[in-house]
């Protein structure tokens, strides 16, 4: 008969960290933990694009397109790849859809974790490296072509500013300022961000510099999905500032997309920055 | 060689169950009160980083009286075993009862096994449903016993006194302002007199229905507790109690002797044994011609071998 308490590796201390736990407990639970039979295994799975991330004075923004594809196929519509990771960071997902949500997911299982038994949150650092220790530790399934890369931002309350860490596959962590862009479409996408960005926009308009910038890449990028007009699907787009993170309501993400649409039927390439510099230009 | 004396199983259970009963009682007491949006938790303590009331998983929240370490080994076994549940299947499988019973089992096998010291320590589980009609609070007792408390309740310290001083007052589905009022003046109510807590030794938090969020554990910080409490007086201090000095309540310190309970160690009249390291006997204590007599130990049920 088996004991009915609680196991002893439950009631020892010392462990914070739940990926670590679960290394002893559950490691099959682990996505990093399976064994994988040889060859590519890229193309059968749908894959996750374009996410775009911008800092404005007092926040972050994230957004993420909804399309997730395999080879030519569209595999969804309405895929959201912008999720929270706690109350003041979130983490947007690039490449094969299943294991990153599934990475997101422990992500936010750890961020929780470790603030109930601590009683204390991780720094952005702390939350950023916990983040890379992940991704590195998928590098084997990465290389037989399911690699995640995620970016992630948040609002560090130690320091009152938003800020946001890209990743490679090996778990490189890198800080970006002002803003950035991953997955297949982030070239267009950075692009976009890299004439419309001034360091002064509010929330609103930061909002919709990086609604132009999806739009931007899924105007040249198959990958990524436009906002759907005849279904009303729009980008996923959270909010951080010191009062927590929120995601804006379809009807909010609507009224600018309609608006960057309906400036896009005048001039289909969006809106022209000035050709001199010094100005703060670049009409929207 | 010397044999065991032969212990009744009863007497057993009960020195165990005095030996964890004191131990609990030398604490504070700690309040949890249902009202209309949720489960209000109070308890006076004066650390601001050791927690008696923690948050467990998205409803669900963890209230103990007892020794720091034990309680602290329950909460951090309640959290992974809800953390791992909810990774595993989903947020909303994780449920009060699973967690009350994980805590029941495992109590229940330490109190009954022989060869380890029950642990001193009383646990509330308590889970918020959508409505106040399906909220739920768990007492656990040192022992594996799970009781369903309906409206407040109360363990630790002089628990009799304060929840008597609830129900004589207790209102259902009353509002948050009321029960933190309600839940502050009982614990600073004893048989002598009423005394003002001051709000920087109060740990109050509340599972909260209408938080938004899908973690609705809240910690009340003293600026919204003031404002909660409103005027209340001059707070007045309390005597220390060994719980804020000691590492842990100690198990038996100063404590008066009393040769009927079979738990007690401190044998005041008894001469202490000789010196390790001399052999002779020691000065301390009186020469009253009894025969050495080594005192119960710890955990032992009384039974000296």
């Amino acid at each position: 008969m088996s004991d009915p308490r609680l196991p002893a590796s439950y009631l020892q201390p010392g462990i914070s960290s739940f990926s670590d736990f679960l290394a002893g407990e559950s490691p099959e639970l682990l996505p990093s933990r399976r064994a994988l039979p040889q060859g590519q295994a890229g193309d059968l799975a749908p894959h996750g694009t374009t996410i775009v991330a911008a800092t404005f004075p007092g926040g972050v923004v994230m957004a993420g397109d909804r399309r997730a594809t395999m080879g030519n196929i569209i595999a969804q519509r309405d895929i959201e790849k912008v999720f929270p990771a706690d109350e003041y960071s979130v983490v947007g997902i690039a490449g094969t859809a299943g294991l990153a949500v599934e990475m997101v997911r422990l992500f936010q299982t750890e961020l929780e974790h470790y603030e109930k038994i601590e009683g204390t949150t991780l720094s952005m650092d702390g939350k950023a490296n916990r983040l890379a220790a992940l991704i590195r530790a998928n590098l084997g399934m990465a290389m037989q072509g399911l690699s995640v890369v995620p970016l992630f931002a948040g609002f560090d309350l130690r320091q009152s500013q938003g800020r946001i860490f890209s990743y490679d596959i090996t778990g490189g962590r890198y800080e970006e300022t002002a803003f950035y862009s991953v997955g297949s479409g982030s070239l267009f996408a950075k692009g976009s961000l890299k004439k419309l960005y001034r360091e002064d926009l509010d929330e609103t308009q930061c909002v919709t510099a990086v609604i132009q910038a999806l739009y931007d890449a899924a105007d040249d990028d198959s990958a990524t999905g436009g906002p759907d007009m005849a279904r009303r699907i729009f980008p996923v787009v959270r909010v951080i500032t010191v009062e927590g993170g929120r995601r804006l309501s379809d009807e909010e993400v609507a009224e600018i997309a309609d608006r960057v649409i309906a400036g896009r039927m005048i001039r289909p390439d969006g809106p022209g920055a000035p050709l001199t510099g010094g100005t703060t230009g670049g009409q929207r | 060689m010397s044999m065991p004396f032969y212990v009744s199983p009863e007497q057993l259970m009960k020195d165990r169950a005095d030996f964890a009963r004191k131990g609990i009682a030398r604490g504070r007491s700690v309040v949890t009160v249902q009202y209309g949006d949720g489960i209000l938790f109070a308890s006076e303590n004066p650390s601001q980083a050791l927690h008696k009331v923690s948050e467990i998983y998205d409803r669900i929240a963890f209230a103990a009286v007892g020794r720091y370490n034990e309680f602290e080994n329950l909460r951090i076994a309640g959290v992974r075993l809800a953390d791992m549940r909810g990774y595993a299947y989903d947020r909303r499988d994780v449920t009060g009862r699973g967690l009350a019973n994980a805590y029941a089992q495992t109590l229940g096998t330490i109190f009954s096994s022989g060869g380890e010291k029950p642990y001193e320590v009383e646990l509330f589980v308590a889970e918020i449903g959508d409505s106040a009609a399906q909220d739920q609070i768990f007492r656990l007792t040192y022992d594996g016993q799970v009781a369903d408390e309906q409206g407040f309740a109360v363990m630790g310290g002089a628990s009799d006194v304060v929840a008597g001083y609830i129900k004589e007052r207790y209102v259902a589905d009353s509002t948050l302002e009321d029960v933190v009022r309600l839940a502050v003046a009982a614990l600073g109510h004893s048989a002598d007199d009423d005394r003002v807590i001051d709000v920087d030794h109060l740990e109050v938090a509340i599972l909260d229905r209408t938080r938004t969020q899908p973690r609705k554990f809240v910690r009340l910080s003293p600026a919204r507790l003031t404002g909660l409490l409103g005027e209340r007086g001059p707070s007045s201090p309390e005597e220390a109690m060994p719980e804020d000095t000691q590492p842990g309540p100690a198990t038996h310190v100063g404590n008066p002797d009393d040769p009927r309970d079979p738990t007690d160690q401190t044998s005041g009249h008894v001469p202490p044994l000789e010196d390790p390291v001399t052999g002779e006997p020691t000065s301390r204590g009186g020469d009253d011609g009894e025969p050495p007599v080594a005192p119960p130990a710890p955990g032992s049920g009384g039974s000296p071998l």
